[in-house]
């Protein structure tokens, strides 16, 4: 424990440097998925589909849905806790 | 009763009796032994009711044995092991004893072949439970206890209000399929549907869940919510109002757990969320969504248990589990934090995790039988899953802005318990026929075909996509130490408030009405008194005064009720 005076501190001095304290390596990762993101997007054209619903054979359906929702939900989220939020000792008072 | 032929649940719960006698290393390994001997037990029963009782004139079934049972018992009893293991560390007989009786009660409860022994169970549970939340001995604790002990006691009240009603009906106390046909099954399926936390029946789970001890959490997420799915499975399959009712479960809680900063808070919210899709599955009753439902609670019990011990470790070595308080834990719990993302990815049914195999059952069977909007919602909340309890979890815990908290890995009990968790987990998604094998009906679905994999490979991706972008771009909103206004408020707040404001009220109008009658009393008493009193021309020679009249008046008041009475 020797974080005492570095509480923010990435890496303390003479604490091992990860792999991921390094930015670059966190952008590689980023890259890493905005390819796979790009494949799977690509590959959809040969999936055969069998579902009885018609949007799910638009293309690229499950991978746009997902994106939409997860950002719609955040959005939708953020705003809801602008009416939710209250302190933390809210029910001890 | 034959001794070979006791329900398993009894071996927990006679066994318990025994652990405040043992010390050490004998009391692990007797409470480890405990689950294991119930699950030897299970393996040689025979399909078929025992345990037969009379009481009060009713036969009672004690003992029910069909698949259906069995794989429930299978996995609440791997639940008990893995629990008791998390919880060896743990210096608490009141915990230890508090868990092998929950346990065992649901296990009991989940082989009753009748209402009332299942009733019976139902509160054992709910009682023995309430004891993981006061372990945490806070005062905040103590509140959230006794509000969870209300709601379930009162589950159990309704339950019980429903099965003399089915008794004076029909004069059948049997636990079998029942459908919303009478004022009885409606007060029964109430009663489930408070402890699958149906929505604004939920708020217990999230409000009292996350303040049980590190090992209590973990127990309480596997059985409570879990025996109400296999009681509706089990009475209410096809009842199509449980398709809309879970499809709200699997979408609203997750909101709330995108904002909510208690880490252990948001897994009780995605615990309610998976919830949901097993009631989706039971609303839609066919065989292959019934196996659905059962086999995604079998999975969800394991991952949920893996998630929320992962948390109670971090929880444990930290102090804290607040998403604002933690960050770069994998440096300090690399192995924790591996754990951790083996049930992240069981819970976002990611290929070869047990999340997968089972949840495809649930969303082909919404898909076969053309429920388009319920399984448009089934999506949206898997993409959502993922985000909060696949994403959020491991990385504002493990990874996001370095906390520069160090601390020493879980203990090793904690860590094996997390181990088999995640073997689990891992060998469920790889061999799923094991586990299709074990459920009520026959399978016949094949979850790794291409099509299954890569949509749920785009899903999944796109939604990761979705939270780095929004991460990057800073509109992902920041984790803050606060609470977040839930149905609880109702009775937490407004409840309290109205219940505060006509205590004042009845207290004003009480004195109020204290001060008239006093006051007319005591103008009445004068009145008599100068009269009758030692003073009063009426009285002079009889001084007792106020008492003979008192007297009177009681006597009076005899007579007239005397009349009324008869």
């Amino acid at each position: 424990m020797s974080t005492d005076h570095h509480p923010d501190a990435h890496a303390t001095p003479g604490e091992r440097r990860y792999w991921l304290d390094d930015m670059r390596n966190v952008d590689k990762l980023v890259y890493g998925l905005y390819a796979i993101c790009a494949v799977l997007l690509l590959i959809d054209i040969f999936v055969p589909k069998h579902g009885p619903f018609a949007i799910e054979h638009w293309f690229g359906f499950y991978g746009i849905y997902g994106f939409v929702a997860c950002v719609a939900l955040v959005l939708a989220a953020r705003a809801l806790r602008v009416i939710l939020i209250r302190p933390e000792d809210y029910y001890d008072r | 009763m034959t001794g070979s032929l006791l329900s398993p649940g009894l071996i927990l719960i006679i066994g318990a009796v025994m652990v405040p006698l043992l010390r050490g290393n004998l009391r692990s390994a007797y409470m480890l032994a405990l689950p294991i001997a119930a699950f030897w037990h299970l393996l040689g029963l025979p399909y078929g009711e025992f345990g037969h009782l009379q009481v009060f004139g009713m036969e009672l079934t004690t003992l029910r044995v069909d698949r259906l049972s069995t794989v429930f018992g299978y996995i609440f009893l791997i639940a008990a092991f893995l629990g008791l293991l998390y919880a060896l560390h743990v210096k608490d007989t009141l915990q230890h004893v508090a868990a092998l009786v929950y346990a065992g009660s649901a296990v009991g409860a989940v082989f009753a072949g009748d209402l009332i022994t299942l009733f019976v169970y139902w509160e054992g549970t709910a009682i023995a439970s309430v004891f993981l939340i006061w372990a945490s001995r806070t005062e905040r604790a103590f509140a959230a206890g006794m509000r969870y002990l209300v709601v379930q006691v009162g589950s159990g009240v309704l339950l019980l209000a429903g099965v003399a009603l089915l008794y004076r009906d029909t004069g059948s106390i049997a636990f079998g399929q029942m459908g919303l046909v009478s004022l009885a099954t409606w007060l029964i399926f109430l009663a489930f549907g408070i402890k699958c936390a149906f929505p604004f029946l939920h708020n217990w789970l999230q409000d009292s869940y996350p303040e049980a001890t590190v090992s209590g959490t973990v127990i309480l997420s596997a059985f409570t919510t879990k025996l109400a799915v296999y009681a509706l499975a089990r009475g209410f399959a096809g009842t199509e109002i449980l398709v809309p009712i879970g499809a709200a479960m699997t979408a609203f809680p997750i909101f709330y757990a995108v904002i909510e900063n208690d880490l252990r808070r948001v897994l009780a919210y995605s615990l309610n969320n998976q919830l949901g899709f097993m009631v989706v599955g039971i609303g839609i009753g066919t065989e292959m969504a019934v196996n659905g439902a059962v086999a995604h609670a079998f999975s969800h019990i394991i991952y949920k248990a893996l998630l929320f011990m992962s948390m109670g470790a971090v929880l444990f070595r930290v102090g804290t589990i607040k998403g604002s308080e933690l960050g770069g834990l994998y440096k300090s719990m690399p192995w924790t934090a591996g754990f951790c993302i083996v049930g992240a990815a069981s819970i976002s049914a990611f290929p070869l995790f047990s999340g997968f195999i089972s949840k495809a059952l649930i969303i082909s069977a919404a898909m076969d039988n053309g429920y388009f909007w319920t399984w448009l919602v089934l999506l949206f909340a898997s993409a959502g899953v993922f985000h909060h309890s696949g994403i959020k979890i491991p990385y504002f815990a493990f990874f996001a802005h370095d906390s520069g908290k160090r601390c020493a890995e879980a203990p090793a009990n904690m860590l094996l318990a997390m181990a088999i968790s995640a073997a689990l987990c891992i060998g469920i998604g790889v061999y799923p026929h094991t586990l299709y094998s074990l459920l009520p009906f026959k399978v016949d679905f094949i979850p790794y075909t291409v099509e299954h994999v890569v949509t749920q490979l785009q899903l999944l991706f796109f939604s990761a996509l979705a939270f780095t972008v929004l991460m990057r771009t800073g509109l992902y909103p920041p984790e803050l130490r606060s609470v977040n206004l839930d149905f609880d408020w109702f009775y937490r707040r407004a409840g309290y408030d109205v219940a505060v404001a006509v205590g004042r009220g009845l207290q004003r109008l009480w004195d109020g009405f204290a001060d008239l009658i006093g006051h007319a009393a005591r103008g009445v008493v004068r009145e008599v008194y100068r009269h009758h009193g030692p003073g009063g021309a009426l009285a002079r020679t009889w001084p007792t005064g106020e008492m003979a009249f008192w007297t009177t008046v009681l006597l009076a008041a005899y007579l007239l009720l005397s009349y009324l009475a008869f």
